[in-house]
């Protein structure tokens, strides 16, 4: 059934008609053509469709778009605005990469993850959870990232480089 | 993915009175799991009404030190929310032990509690389930069933209808368990309050249902009673990767000792059962007795005197032993310290 919606994504106002079933990964692409965010598994495992929804990373394959109307919808394509963001600049001098398909999603989740430990958010492996400071040390960064797969295993540079940004950003000492 | 219609209401009640009157329909939250659920074809909803941001999302004091905790308080901000990480960690711990960031960030607390079990014959609508196809049998119990349930599960063989072995996927629902929280529920008839207890069922002789909701019902918001002691509790989940994945074996516990003595404990156990498994046999074997690494044995060993596991599963019940020692172990060393 289709149904009217407005979404405003990287700074832009969009109206488009939608089928209720579609997904906000399938009307970033296929409707508005911002291809950004990828689709990897459509199941909420694989992270390549991560953006950021009103300045919080989550899954936009299982978002429906209906649901993201009143929402602020920032892709890795909308953090360079301004020129590269921090994170892409890291990314390029760690070469935290192969074949770039799941980069976009990874660019946005660790943006996620700098915004979640500047609010001191605990995660899985931090030893004090009564801290009200994150300390995004190696451990914190693979674990809060782990909802980001990278099937070329760039993993061992995309740690670095999202610690880059981390100290930067004082999250990290 | 069958077509629905989208529906928003003013507030809880609206939401009722609309899915009332759909009973093919079903409340969204978060979507994280029934979306994908949809895409799959294993639910098949003709109405969504949108209730993610519709109950509400704050975490309020209750007078007796516990915590109010609003269904649309994304599991995110609920494990960080100091007061749940300094009264009570096994709870922010069972959070974060749980999906991914992503995840956390979009699913809603009540959401957390109703989502379906991950067992693969579920989730494949080319496989025989009574969970979700009741009368068609279980694949499962002949088939793959390596992290399937060893307590309390149904099993008459692959062709019953009453054949389930499934386990609730949830940790918060463990940790809840183990606090004995509450569930405060709106529904036509009103308001109501089920326990935790109450909550989740074992499959019995209808594995099609999760838990005792009526159609209909919406959980407004958990109750977490105050538990001074659940200060030196733990989540401890034991998993097929370090991050990221479904618990093979989980143990939500919380002690109180005097000196070397247990004078009250609180265990649940996550990941053997259709519904979190409440070890009321090793609480009952523990209180008034010794804090040793014997005594944490013995009680784990005579929980697990009920598991009846399967061919492939059997690595559980050693593995679940193991962890609520281990757990049990950690919380007294925290308590001499």
């Amino acid at each position: 059934m289709d149904q009217q919606i407005t979404l405003q994504v990287d700074g832009a106002r969009s109206a488009l008609t939608v089928d209720t079933r579609t997904s906000l990964l399938d009307a970033l692409r296929e409707r508005l053509g911002t291809t950004s965010a990828k689709k990897g598994c459509d199941h909420g495992q694989c992270g390549a469709c991560t953006v950021l929804l009103d300045g919080r990373r989550v899954n936009s394959c299982l978002v429906l778009a209906v649901t993201a109307e009143d929402a602020e919808v920032t892709t890795s394509d909308g953090l360079a605005a301004d020129g590269p963001h921090a994170l892409h600049e890291a990314f390029v001098d760690h070469d935290a990469y192969q074949c770039g398909y799941c980069t976009p999603g990874q660019i946005t989740s660790a943006a996620g993850v700098l915004a979640e430990a500047a609010q001191g958010w605990p995660s899985a492996v931090t030893e004090d959870l009564a801290a009200e400071r994150t300390e995004l040390t190696d451990a914190e960064i693979r674990e809060r990232m782990s909802g980001n797969l990278c099937r070329c295993a760039a993993y061992a540079n995309i740690v670095p480089a999202v610690a880059e940004v981390a100290a930067a950003q004082g999250v990290r000492a | 993915m069958r077509e629905f219609r989208y529906e928003k209401a003013a507030d809880p009640a609206g939401a009722v009175a609309l899915l009332a009157g759909a009973p093919e329909g079903a409340y969204l939250g978060g979507g994280t799991n029934l979306v994908d659920l949809m895409r799959l074809g294993v639910a098949t909803p003709d109405v969504l009404v949108d209730v993610r941001t519709l109950t509400s999302d704050l975490v309020e004091e209750l007078p007796d030190g516990g915590l109010r905790i609003g269904a649309a308080v994304p599991n995110a901000d609920l494990a960080a929310d100091l007061r749940v990480r300094q009264r009570f960690p096994l709870l922010a711990q069972a959070l974060l032990a749980g999906a991914s960031g992503q995840l956390r960030n979009r699913a809603t607390t009540g959401g957390n509690l109703l989502q379906r079990t991950r067992c693969t014959y579920f989730t494949d609508v080319t496989q025989p389930c009574n969970k979700r196809a009741p009368g068609s049998g279980c694949g499962a119990v002949t088939g793959l069933h390596r992290n399937h349930a060893v307590l309390g599960a149904t099993d008459e063989g692959p062709g019953s209808p009453h054949t389930c072995v499934a386990t609730h996927p949830s940790d918060l629902a463990v940790a809840l368990r183990a606090l004995d929280a509450e569930v405060r529920v709106l529904g036509p008839g009103g308001e109501r309050t089920v326990p935790m207890a109450d909550l989740h069922r074992l499959p019995g002789e209808d594995p099609s249902r999760d838990t005792t909701l009526a159609h209909g019902e919406l959980i407004t918001a958990i109750d977490v009673p105050g538990l001074p002691w659940a200060v030196r509790s733990r989540y401890r989940k034991v998993r097929d990767r370090a991050s990221y994945a479904f618990a093979l074996v989980s143990v939500a516990a919380a002690m109180d000792l005097d000196g070397s003595t247990v004078r009250d404990v609180r265990i649940a156990l996550g990941g053997m059962a259709h519904a979190p498994w409440r070890a009321t046999v090793a609480e009952d074997a523990l209180r008034g007795g010794p804090a040793t690494e014997e005594a944490f044995a013995a009680a784990a060993e005579a929980e697990l005197a009920a598991a009846r596991p399967l061919p492939d599963n059997a690595f559980k019940v050693p593995m679940a032993t193991s962890t609520l020692v281990r757990t049990l172990l950690q919380i007294s060393a925290e308590a001499r310290a």
